[in-house]
């Protein structure tokens, strides 16, 4: 068991370096960040004094082992915009994306899974078609269509809504709402079909043929079994929760590390950036683990076989 | 005559790896075993799981590579695997096994897979294909109008010999058959094992017949070699191996094949746990299950010896060496 | 009584409303309307130039913001005088060949690193992992976004990025397959006839793995067209004066109170097509998948 988790905190431990590096090749590959700071017309000489004080004229490999020995003291640079703490900057937003993001991931859940569950086992009903009906909508609307439109109908048409902004706690509702409405179509339609192959094993038969009552049939022996695939892809909607963020809070101007990444980027912000993707990377690697723990704890087979 | 396959001390060593960290511990599948096989005759191999037969019946094939010893077909040495020499090779060995269905792709139909080492090895033109093919499948009894059809349109007898049918496309004189028939019903093996009997015959092909089926070897091998964790125990030929056998492991499995007409008595049953080779007892490996053993059988391991014309066995106690040695 | 000759009432029915029947049978109607809508969006992609009433760029700057269902611009204007129709049938064209290029260019690239880490297992094998493991780790959006900003937004660099969408699945679907067919399989045996790799591989491997492959690409064919949609709106995609579904809807951004029309076409387009892809995908897998048939 212990094996098992040191294995992953390995692999988590060298995905994290790699992303890092990805970072910092690309970035420094693809152009001088000072002449796009600085803007083309600066003369020379300016452009020079600026690499210099930001040590960007000293060899690649140079920099990188630098930035490497700053991730691990906590220093992740300065902001070339604002001249203020990269991490300070980052961490600051931080707030305002899970303020988002949570609340999306809860409704997510709550409602998703409950959905596909309950139309899985009433097939053929009329909820089953509307569920499935409403997954196909959620998955094949684009983010930014469906939050275009949630503002075009409650914002500007009913007018009962904010469109843009941080302000009050009911400017949040249609941002969660956009990031949630995706995935809780995703959700209800696999949990669906998650369930109906469940429902259709062998073994869920001699459950109700022994004369367990349905209810226990479906909470004991179906449930925990459909569990398995449902954890793997909200593992995978974690990461798609962040992505979401970033387009989300472009539309809605809320200030949460989605926008600033957008923003740092097309600045060439270098050091927000990296510091970004770290914590992107950092949040999804977590998540990952958490998922795989789960699966060792759901399904007692894979207990044993990760043992190995 | 000179035999058309020969082996001599062939060993391969498995390293097994017991948990992630755990030391990699060397299990010999296959343990200095010498054998050779003449032009049409049947070589049977009688042993059960984990007695290195499959192993030593790819390495006679050059499918596994020998960490000691060596192969030689029609004198020269086996090339090693994936090279073109021996891959050119395969026209002239082919291997036959358990799983008709696993040896099918499921998407070609039976006639292009028949006929897929007459393409490989540019045997005949084109033109000419077609109707060997159609020689094949009549001579293993399949039907002409099976040819378009799909494995898995087939029963597992039919299967398995259009696996044969593509093994002697390229008319071979050498076939290992890796427990051919222990996939089929009873009564499809019978028809199965004479059918090979009788394209053996009509080809003059030599074979490797490898079972842990005594009846079904007994049925078409010429001479029979009995395998124990890795070697040679007893070898001799067909008849005087279930008429006579010396070695205590022989007479165990012998005497378990029922004959019609009379009683089972005389059964040997084997105490102690079947062999794991990856925990070999010292000395004779068969000491821990065998009603003989002696002080000897622990500690030396027994050489396989001539105990009567051309039959030799790997016993102390049948060789006569039972006399005490240096404990 | 003499027979009666019926050779003149029966005729043998026509070749095409046989075709009909089968399809009838054969075909449910939301995937036939799927296909029809796909055909239709691939035929504007090709014909575009003939059909375009204008030029992209064109400025009727006497009706600018004009309403759809005027016989001038049939899906009304922009805030140039841009006429929508036009733009809009373009942008099928650029969305569309981005999204065909990546999807080839990604299912290649994956099937040949998948290939390659199954026949040469080693070291080999997990570097094709390590790196599919690095893929599945960061968002794409996350990760084109540096890719995209820092090398700028060329159509060839686009297609490029996106050719990087989702190899992994294909990487990871090709070794497994081609594993499980060399361990016990057809693959060995094919070998043990004598066959070079090459033919093993084009002959054997690959038919057997196409199919699962089709199905992965119509499943990441839809989530190429989101990206790139997405990428587009975000200002970071196809650049002016290039045009694509998502770029209209972004430009269309500031005028959804005012002319929601901009962007409302190329979202429609958008969600039908993807909606197409997936139930087409959805029919052609349960078709293509022996186990289930």
């Amino acid at each position: 068991m212990i094996r098992f988790i040191a294995v992953r905190i390995l692999r988590a431990a060298i995905t994290i370096l790699a992303v890092v590096t990805f970072a910092f090749v690309v970035l420094r590959m693809s152009g001088d960040p000072a002449q796009v700071m600085l803007g083309p017309d600066t003369p020379q000489e300016s452009v020079d004094a600026f690499r210099r004080a930001w040590g960007l004229d000293q060899p690649l490999w140079i920099q990188y082992l630098a930035y490497i020995k700053s991730i691990f003291t906590g220093d992740f640079g300065v902001s070339m915009r604002d001249k203020a703490s990269a991490l300070d900057l980052v961490l600051q937003r931080v707030p305002a994306t899970l303020q988002l993001t949570v609340p999306a991931l809860f409704l997510k859940l709550m409602i998703g899974i409950p959905a596909g569950v309950y139309a899985a086992l009433h097939r053929q009903s009329f909820t089953d078609r509307g569920v499935i009906l409403l997954a196909v909508f959620g998955f094949t609307i684009p983010s930014f269509v469906m939050g275009l439109l949630l503002v075009l109908i409650f914002a500007v048409i009913l007018g009962i809504l904010p469109s843009g902004g941080q302000d009050t706690w009911m400017h949040g509702i249609l941002p969660t709402l956009t990031m949630s409405i995706g995935g809780i179509g995703i959700l209800a339609r696999f949990s669906r079909s998650a369930m109906i192959e469940v429902m259709g094993q062998p073994y869920i038969r001699t459950a109700s043929a022994k004369g367990l009552k349905w209810r226990d049939v479906v909470w004991s022996h179906a449930l925990p079994n459909a569990a398995v695939p449902i954890v793997t892809i909200v593992g995978f909607m974690v990461g798609s929760l962040i992505a979401g963020a970033v387009v989300v809070e472009s539309i809605f101007s809320w200030p949460g590390i989605g926008r600033l990444l957008v923003v740092s980027v097309s600045n060439r912000d270098l050091a927000v950036v990296q510091c970004i993707l770290l914590i992107i990377a950092a949040a999804m690697v977590v998540s990952n683990l958490v998922v795989d723990l789960l699966y060792g704890w759901l399904d007692p087979r894979l207990r044993s076989a990760a043992s190995h | 005559m000179t035999a058309l396959i020969e082996a001599s001390d062939l060993v391969r060593i498995y390293q097994i790896r017991r948990g992630l960290f755990g030391r990699p511990h060397p299990v010999r599948a296959v343990d200095e075993i010498s054998l050779a096989v003449n032009p049409g005759e049947t070589l049977g191999i009688v042993g059960e799981s984990g007695s290195g037969k499959s192993t030593l019946g790819r390495m006679l094939l050059g499918i596994d590579t020998a960490q000691g010893g060596e192969v030689r077909f029609e004198g020269k040495p086996m090339p090693p695997l994936r090279t073109p020499e021996w891959r050119a090779l395969r026209a002239k060995m082919q291997l036959i096994y358990q799983d008709p269905l696993a040896a099918l792709d499921r998407r070609l139909t039976i006639a292009a897979q028949v006929g897929e080492p007459l393409e490989i090895h540019k045997i005949i033109p084109k033109q000419h294909q077609a109707a060997r093919v159609a020689e094949l499948m009549a001579a293993v009894g399949l039907r002409p109008d099976q040819a378009g059809h799909y494995p898995h349109e087939l029963s597992g007898g039919q299967r398995q010999r259009a696996v044969i049918a593509r093994a002697l496309a390229a008319r071979p004189k050498l076939l290992v058959c890796d427990e051919p028939v222990s996939a089929l019903d009873v009564s499809i093996q019978a028809q199965v094992v004479n059918m090979l009997r009788d394209l053996q015959a009509e080809n003059g092909i030599a074979m490797v017949f490898i079972s842990h089926d005594l009846k079904v070897v007994r049925n078409i091998a010429d001479r029979v070699a009995v395998m124990y964790l890795g070697r040679i125990v007893e070898e001799a030929s067909s008849d005087v191996i279930f008429q006579s056998p010396q070695h205590p492991y022989t007479k165990a499995l012998v005497s378990s094949v029922p004959v019609p007409g009379k009683r089972l008595e005389g059964r040997v049953i084997l105490q102690g746990e079947p062999p794991n080779p990856a925990s070999r007892p010292p000395g004779c490996a068969f000491h821990p299950r065998c009603p003989l053993a002696r002080d000897i059988c622990r500690a030396v391991v027994p050489e396989l010896r001539q105990i009567g014309d051309g039959r030799t066995a790997a016993c102390h106690v049948v060789t006569g060496e039972t006399a005490a040695i240096a404990a | 009584m003499a027979s009666i000759d019926l050779s003149g009432t029966l005729r043998a029915p026509r070749w095409y409303s046989v075709f009909i029947t089968r399809l009838r049978r054969n075909l449910p109607f939301t995937v036939g309307l799927g296909i029809l809508w796909l055909f239709a969006m691939v035929a504007v992609a090709i014909f575009a130039d003939q059909i375009r009433p204008y030029n992209i760029t064109a400025m009727d700057l006497t009706s600018r913001l004009s309403h759809p269902g005027g016989l001038k611009h049939l899906l009304g204007t922009d805030e140039l005088g841009r006429d929508v129709l036009s733009r809009l049938i373009q942008s099928i064209r650029v969305s569309l060949v981005i999204a065909f290029g990546a999807t080839i260019i990604s299912a290649v690239f994956g099937t040949v690193l998948g290939f390659a880490a199954a026949q040469f297992r080693g070291f080999v094998e997990h570097l094709v992992l390590v790196l599919a493991d690095f893929q599945a780790a960061l968002p794409f959006l996350i990760m084109s976004l540096a890719v995209l900003a820092f090398f700028g937004s060329s159509m060839v660099l686009l297609v490029c990025l996106m050719g990087f969408y989702g190899w992994e699945r294909y990487a990871r679907i090709a070794r497994g397959l081609a594993i499980s067919a060399g361990a016990q399989g057809y693959a060995a045996s094919v070998v043990q006839l004598g066959a070079t790799p090459a033919r093993v591989y084009f002959r054997h491997i690959l038919p057997n793995v196409a199919s699962t492959l089709i199905v992965s690409m119509t499943l990441t064919f839809p989530e190429i067209i989101l990206m790139e949609s997405g990428l587009s709106f975000l200002g970071l995609g196809v650049q002016p004066p290039e045009t694509s579904l998502g770029n209209m809807v972004g430009f269309g951004r500031e005028y959804l109170t005012r002319a929601p029309w901009i962007m409302l076409a190329p979202s429609i387009v958008i969600m039908l097509t993807t909606l197409s892809i997936s139930i087409v995908g959805d029919w052609l897998r349960d078709r293509l998948d022996p186990t289930i048939s």
